[in-house]
């Protein structure tokens, strides 16, 4: 708490690639620029697409309506792609927009990593991506997370049958799941200058969990 | 942190060969006279010395006024109740003659503000030094039944069993030790680990997990100062032995201020529910709750699955335990097998349930109950058996034999008939639980209404544990599913 001033957040970009180098797989985007290249990029990854302002300075861009979902074509992700810029406030510092292929699935997960005064660095696996802290079925594990920690935490849900066979989608890939848990573990462990990472919403896209936003804090070191 | 490394010098706290009191008083009413009192009360099987500062006699015996008037090596443990100030010379007085562990009772130390940490600190120092193993202070003592030891400032003096009792707070060891008085299942070493200035609550678990006479820890924790080498060490403890635990002060650290919805949701609380699921703990939320399931894991075998069978005499007992079965996520209340339906077709009329709850209906005849005890715990499919309905007949026989009508009438007969059937239903539930080496749990509220029932006081007297309610009995088997899986899947 004492050093909550001094932390300052990844941007989203750079937040996820610290979740890739730990082997945390993240929804195909790329940073664009300007209104073109964000059309550009939009096309690499295809349609439909989100768009978002991306900056180290941005921790809440929904409520600063800084996100676009949904775009199907060219014209309507430069139309995002300049407004977006246009919102940018001086303290967001530099910013450009984020490309990002629009993820499908009708689960939603988070999954974190937390400093306990106590314990040190722990991992948290809950129910229900931005809608999680109302829902409240989440647990713990100190790091290491070990695989079996990862398969239990699962278990441990209340709504864990929502991991299983659910309208029409398969059942959560335990490997996959456990790849997140057991990297997000990792990460809190070796990395002691990140006081927190929230993987938010972690969607589960044909039984594999996708990181589709991700914010990671750095305390003062 | 201590571990196993020094177990002689345990030995010495938990089965001294003799024990000096320091600072015994002839008044009853101060900790000197009761920690005396309590020792020599309940029979002490070492030897027992009492220091008093002007010497005389205190409870008919001769106190030293000196610790040098007892002979080198007659004593291992020393009580201290003298004040803190006194405690360094008596300490490396006790040294010299062969003491090798003190429990501190005194107060006046890190409870008392700075410079009561500063002597604590010394009084650490002071003890490593001389080789004394230190237990406190500030505590209100140790209990040790093998050897009768009974050194504390408060009561009880539990019967002796498997459950070894370690809290942060003194008062807690006194709930536990009531309760292990009350319901039977006893205690085998208990301790108050006061300031717990260099022994604290994962090292005497440590020592329980090598102990002989301990088949379950049973805990009480608040403040941890390091949750790391308390997880490690508690976990080294779970590998061999269960331990349940009451954790205090996990609803006033709320969430910290955090940024992140991750930190947001990380209490005290829900960081340990996480960490006590990792490493193996049985995490309770009551004080009663943690005896119940410490009874549970001292006296019964580990269940190797989930699936539990419910034998009911009378219908609602066991509709609710059917429900409390199937609302925990552990536990599994196990479809009626074909083979086992056919088993009890053949003992019932045709009105009983033919369910899980198998309910009786009153059915039964002499050896009805005894015989299906034995039955549905054997069948390889059920991992536990619950059941309901022990001292209904001993209960009627009570209000008989306490009447006016008694012993005429027939009563005479019939009262000895109730109270030999009650006894008969907890022998086969005990006899069942060790034969098919699967928990067979009793429940009743007799247990607390009635403990003279007969067939309550049967279950006691086998060393069971008699539940008071149904739920309670299915609460302790989720813990033991719950560590029986967890331990299952870790085993090398």
């Amino acid at each position: 708490m004492a050093t909550q001033r001094s932390n300052r957040t990844l941007s989203e970009h750079e937040s996820k690639q610290l979740l890739t180098s730990y082997g945390i797989p993240v929804v195909e985007e790329a940073l664009a620029g300007d209104p073109d290249a964000a059309s550009h990029r939009a096309e690499e990854v295809g349609f439909p697409v989100a768009v978002k302002l991306c900056g180290s300075g941005i921790a809440h861009k929904t409520e600063r309506g800084l996100v676009r979902l949904g775009l199907g074509d060219s014209a309507a992700v430069r139309t995002a792609a300049r407004d977006l810029l246009g919102a940018a406030r001086p303290e967001d510092g530099e910013v450009s927009v984020l490309v990002s292929r629009m993820m499908r699935g009708s689960r939603e997960l988070i999954a974190g990593v937390t400093r306990d005064p106590t314990f040190g660095p722990c991992v948290m696996l809950g129910i229900g991506g931005v809608l999680a802290e109302v829902i409240g079925d989440f647990v713990f594990r100190m790091t290491p997370v070990s695989r079996l920690d990862a398969d239990e935490m699962a278990a441990d849900l209340r709504m864990h049958a929502l991991l299983g066979q659910f309208r029409g989608e398969p059942a959560v890939d335990s490997d996959a799941l456990g790849a997140v848990l057991c990297g997000l573990g990792a990460l809190g462990a070796e990395r002691a200058d990140v006081q927190a990472v929230d993987v938010n919403p972690l969607i589960v896209v044909d039984g594999r969990p996708v990181a589709v936003d991700a914010l990671v804090e750095l305390g003062a070191m | 942190m201590i571990s196993v490394g020094e177990p002689d010098r345990f030995e010495a706290l938990f089965d001294p060969k003799g024990i000096l009191v320091a600072g015994v008083s002839s008044h009853p009413g101060k900790f000197g006279f009761v920690a005396a009192h309590n020792i020599l009360r309940f029979d002490y099987r070492g030897d027992v010395w009492l220091l008093n500062r002007d010497g005389g006699e205190i409870l008919g015996r001769e106190c030293v006024s000196d610790v040098a008037q007892i002979p080198d090596g007659a004593v291992d443990l020393v009580f201290v109740c003298t004040p803190a100030a006194a405690n360094p010379d008596l300490l490396r007085a006790c040294a010299a003659k062969g003491v090798r562990a003190a429990f501190v009772a005194s107060a006046g130390y890190v409870e008392a503000g700075e410079e009561g940490a500063a002597a604590q600190d010394e009084l650490v120092a002071l003890c490593d030094d001389l080789g004394i193993l230190l237990a406190g202070p500030n505590g209100q003592g140790v209990v040790s039944t093998p050897s009768s030891l009974c050194a504390q400032i408060v009561a009880p003096y539990p019967p002796r069993g498997g459950i070894g009792v370690v809290s942060q707070s003194g008062n807690f060891v006194s709930s536990w030790l009531n309760y292990a008085t009350h319901f039977g299942v006893g205690v085998s070493r208990a301790v108050s680990a006061g300031n717990s200035a260099s022994l604290s609550v994962p090292d005497y678990l440590q020592y329980f997990a090598h102990d002989p006479e301990t088949t379950v820890g049973l805990a009480y924790v608040e403040s941890i100062p390091d949750g790391r080498s308390f997880a490690e060490s508690v976990r080294s403890v779970t590998s061999h032995q269960p331990v349940v635990v009451v954790k205090g002060g996990t609803t006033g650290g709320g969430a910290k201020a955090a940024a992140s919805h991750t930190g947001a949701m990380a209490t005290d609380d829900t960081v340990f529910d996480g960490i006590a699921r990792q490493i193996g703990l049985s995490r309770a939320q009551t004080i009663e709750e943690a005896y119940e399931a410490a009874a549970a894991f001292a006296t019964l075998p580990l269940p190797t699955g989930p699936r539990v069978f419910v034998l009911s005499t009378a219908g609602g007992w066991g509709v609710i335990t059917a429900d409390a079965i199937t609302s925990a996520p552990e536990l599994e209340l196990m479809p009626l097998p074909d083979d086992l339906r056919v088993e009890l077709d053949a003992r019932l009329p045709p009105r009983w349930s033919r369910n899980n709850p198998a309910d009786l209906a009153g059915g039964e005849t002499r050896d009805t109950v005894p015989e299906l005890i034995d039955i549905v715990a054997g069948h390889p499919d059920v991992d536990a058996v619950l059941f309901v309905g022990l001292g209904i007949q001993a209960n009627q026989a009570s209000v008989e034999r306490s009447g006016a009508f008694y012993p005429e009438h027939g009563l005479e007969r019939i009262v000895e008939y109730h109270d030999r059937q009650d006894r008969r239903y907890a022998d086969a539930a005990v006899t069942a639980c060790e034969k098919h080496g699967k928990p067979v749990l009793v429940s009743t509220e007799l247990a607390v209404t009635q403990p003279g029932n007969a067939g309550v006081a049967r279950v006691r007297e086998l060393g069971h544990m008699c539940f008071p309610s149904t739920i309670s009995a299915v609460r302790a088997l989720r813990h033991m599913v719950r560590y029986a899986k967890w331990s299952a899947r870790r085993e090398p």
